[in-house]
């Protein structure tokens, strides 16, 4: 293993669902402890990208390592000890409503180590605290929550077991300006203090600027653009540009009818 | 003329697309309820939920199922001076037919639907995505626990749907027909052969399993929101009405076809 081997790397990654081709060859890498935020407008083949490396979706073909093994080839168990290695953060938080929230927070660890029922609770609790939240919501269920503490508590889930890489899904959707904030603060922190390799979506600039070490835009199931997170500004691409300004006219052509 | 045949063609193979993703669904549902690891709380939840709870519904539908069965054989039968079969015939119907497929029925309706509308929403939450991430397997943790359950507790609700019918069968020709007690009883237990209940509990077991296979197959699958998990639930009780109704045929050939 070279020092300079990446943490992930995607090789002509295709997927299509019927005629629709949605990863039309993929190639990116992302360097151990680098925080990478991939952006693109809807239906660009972000999600679709991320179920991919994540074994949620098999890719028609291509190439997915994970510290330089390609995942696709390995056997069911092997896969299994890759994924318990990588924490998720669903876009809609994802929790589980029929838990309450400390039995969602440890419920990978539950599940890998007998832990009792006492200990795994305090925990939970450890890692509610790492994201701003009190011991008084451990016992609550998800639905009591607002939005802002539903996307904290899936964070402590996702960063409960320690995990070497974490991947985020529109971390911010939904939430208002000055709580997404919050919640990118908190995602460059935990990611800081774990040394984790991140790799997130959004379509959120506010949130990739403050988040990112390096920016990639994806258009139509095709990395277009790469650099770092200070160059975007001078891409001298004009996807790039009209994505960041967010401008209805340019080489981006929405499918709306007029 | 392919005009007419194309559609025809196109059905038939959907049909044959289904019946083949139901049948690979049912054996890895099967084979993840053999192997460990099992989800003790997720099965008690399952059994306390469709053995415990569905008994009013199941003990109702019995009581007036035999109820109704004494009134009319023994209206239908005054015709032929044969009023002393009522006994004979409430006891073999319930325990054959009426057991079964009511409470089958009933359970479809209650289990299956619930059953559609949680895993639907699970899914379409990203709730099933996050097990996979959380290193459980959805089959597992959601499918294994309720198929088993369905398979398990169907047959002990019929059995005490039976035992009711027969007594709602008793009640009518007793009080209101002026049955004699004692010759009414003695009637019942002349006639019935552990070859009766034994068939009533088999199916009850086929349709439990089938009512179970259902609804988890149709929320695994649902998709697009509150509309997806509105389909998936309709489709589930429906199909698993149906199914009922036709392996009841098949089973009862089997028992008692010559």
């Amino acid at each position: 293993m070279s020092a300079s081997q990446p943490k992930i790397r995607l090789k002509d990654l295709r997927k299509s669902f019927g005629d629709k081709v949605v990863l039309d060859g993929i190639d990116i890498e992302v360097g151990e402890a680098e925080s990478l935020v991939i952006i693109g407008g809807s239906g660009t083949g972000k999600s679709v990208m991320l179920k991919c490396v994540l074994g949620l979706l098999t890719p028609d073909s291509g190439v997915i390592e994970i510290d330089g093994r390609d995942v696709l080839k390995m056997p069911g168990r092997e896969r299994e000890a890759v994924n318990r290695r990588i924490g998720m953060l669903f876009q809609g938080g994802a929790l589980f409503d029929s838990l309450r929230v400390w039995q969602n927070v440890t419920f990978a660890l539950m599940q890998q180590e007998s832990i009792s029922r006492s200990a795994a609770r305090d925990r939970a609790i450890d890692k509610l605290a790492q994201v701003g939240l009190g011991s008084q919501v451990a016992d609550l269920w998800p639905a009591e929550l607002s939005g802002g503490m539903q996307k904290r508590v899936a964070l402590a889930r996702a960063i409960a077991t320690d995990p070497e890489i974490i991947f985020f899904d529109e971390p911010t959707t939904g939430l208002d300006p000055i709580m997404a904030d919050v919640i990118n603060e908190l995602i460059r922190d935990t990611v800081n203090k774990l040394g984790a390799t991140a790799l997130s979506i959004t379509h959120d600039m506010a949130s990739a600027r403050k988040i990112a070490d390096r920016i990639a835009m994806i258009h139509r199931g095709r990395i277009i653009w790469a650099g770092a997170a200070s160059e975007i500004d001078a891409s001298d691409n004009a996807y790039v540009d009209q994505f960041i300004h967010g401008r209805a006219e340019g080489p981006i052509q929405m499918e709306v009818r007029r | 003329m392919t005009a007419v045949f194309r559609p025809v063609g196109r059905i038939f193979l959907d049909f044959l697309a289904t019946a083949g993703r139901i049948v690979l669904f049912m054996s890895n549902g099967v084979s993840h309820c053999l192997r460990p690891p099992f989800y003790p709380a997720q099965m008690l939840r399952q059994f306390l939920d469709i053995g415990f709870y569905s008994l009013p519904v199941v003990g109702l539908t019995g009581l007036f199922a035999g109820m109704v069965l004494a009134l009319q054989t023994s209206s239908g039968f005054e015709r032929f001076n044969a009023e002393g079969a009522v006994a004979m015939v409430v006891a073999l119907s319930v325990t054959r037919e009426l057991g079964p497929v009511l409470a089958g029925l009933m359970v479809a309706g209650r289990i299956g639907a619930s059953m559609a509308a949680e895993i639907g929403t699970m899914r379409v939450t990203e709730q099933i995505d996050a097990l996979t991430t959380l290193s459980t397997n959805p089959f597992k943790y959601l499918v294994a626990p309720r198929l088993l359950a369905g398979t398990l507790m169907l047959p002990c609700l019929v059995a005490v749907a039976d035992i009711i019918g027969i007594f709602g069968g008793y009640v009518v020709g007793v009080y209101k027909l002026g049955f004699n007690p004692a010759g009414y009883l003695s009637q019942t237990f002349d006639v019935l052969e552990p070859i009766d209940v034994i068939s009533g509990l088999t199916k009850a077991a086929a349709f439990g399993f089938l009512t179970a296979l259902m609804g988890c197959y149709h929320g695994y699958h649902s998709r697009g929101g509150a509309q997806g998990v509105g389909a998936a639930t309709t489709n589930a009780v429906v199909s698993a009405s149906i199914l009922i109704l036709c392996f009841n045929y098949i089973i009862t050939e089997l028992f008692f076809g010559i």
